[in-house]
């Protein structure tokens, strides 16, 4: 039926390649949000991606905008850079939970402190992936990875940093959201959010910062459907979704509604 | 044949979640293999008429394996449309 109107057409700002993510893996379902984000803000020509560390290292390749890798934690930092030196420019990182609660914690907690205009998206899936399955501050309790293989103790090792809230308690932030991308529903939801923390900065408001929550089946030992079904029953309850912050005010957020 | 929904193969990991999504669950895994060795999903033959062009797998699919197109409501609406917009 290639006659027929499409129902479903990927974002022009995606490199329409094979990715490097294991079978079930939502980076690829993240990186789309943020290109079709990307496409209908047309900001493509005047985006900026600061690159992470981490499974998410190759958004340079999957995004067709100009990119700047940045070192382990510091995108932040290099994205306070890049926007103060580069002013027109729509400024993003896309990093993942080692990188941004771990050893970016400083990074990223003064850059919102400081209300950059620049957008983060946090692709948190509770474990080092990239690195061979590590514990990261956002691991569950009692899960288990090569670093803790009992299972995450919380006497030892604290309870799961809850970024968004973190983020959304700070002066400078202006949006800051939590999505997953378990189901459909919560998938159309992302969108919205991910729009949202592109407008926050666009409009000069503060930081924008979204966490979508997202499977590593690979390192969580699962299929990537016990892995999907693990977001529900499991991470949500913990890293509850929903809207933290938003100083656009009801009329901005009414007029991203439109987008299905 | 007149499909609404293809699955590009080369793309497919084998992952299931549209599988999951699909609210006719048309969706079922194949026996083959792709060339990057991950088994595929498919629609058969037999059941692609009950594909309703939701796009709910496309949605879900994190390797952009899925390509999703509406059906035409009706064909003479479909001729009248071509008339006007030639």
């Amino acid at each position: 039926m290639k006659n027929g109107k499409a129902a479903f057409t990927l974002p022009g700002v995606l490199a329409d390649i094979p990715t490097h993510y294991c079978p079930g893996c939502q980076h690829g379902v993240a990186q789309r949000l943020v290109a079709e984000c990307l496409d209908e803000l047309a900001l493509s020509e005047k985006a900026i991606c600061i690159g992470s560390i981490g499974c998410s290292v190759f958004i340079y390749n999957y995004l067709k905008v100009d990119s700047v890798e940045a070192p382990h934690g510091r995108a932040p930092a290099v994205a306070t850079g890049v926007k103060r030196a580069r002013p027109e420019a729509a400024v993003f990182t896309y990093q993942g939970d080692g990188d941004l609660a771990s050893i970016g914690m400083a990074e990223t907690m003064h850059c919102a402190n400081r209300g950059e205009r620049v957008t983060i998206v946090f692709v948190n899936n509770t474990v080092y992936g990239m690195t061979g399955g590590q514990m990261a501050p956002t691991t569950m309790v009692g899960q288990r990875t090569t670093t803790c293989p009992g299972g995450r103790c919380a006497d030892n090792e604290g309870e799961p940093i809850k970024m968004t809230e973190i983020i959304a308690s700070l002066g400078g932030t202006a949006y800051a959201a939590r999505v997953a991308v378990d189901s459909v529903k919560h998938v159309r939801a992302a969108k919205k959010a991910v729009r949202r923390a592109f407008e926050a900065p666009l409009n000069n408001l503060g930081l924008g910062f979204v966490e979508i929550l997202a499977t590593c089946p690979t390192n969580w030992k699962m299929t990537p459907v016990q892995a999907n079904k693990r977001i529900s029953e499991e991470l949500i309850p913990y890293f509850p979704l929903g809207t933290y912050k938003n100083l656009m005010g009801e009329q901005a957020a009414e007029g991203t509604e439109v987008e299905g | 044949m007149m499909r609404p929904v293809e699955f590009r193969e080369d793309r497919c990991k084998g992952c299931a979640l549209c599988m999951t999504v699909c609210p006719g669950e048309i969706i079922t895994m194949s026996s083959r293999f792709n060339t990057s060795g991950y088994k595929v999903v498919e629609v058969r033959d037999e059941v692609v008429e009950e594909c309703t062009s939701c796009a709910a797998c496309a949605l879900i699919c994190p390797d952009y394996a899925v390509s999703v197109w509406r059906k035409p409501a009706k064909a003479k609406k479909g001729e009248t449309a071509d008339v006007h917009a030639g």
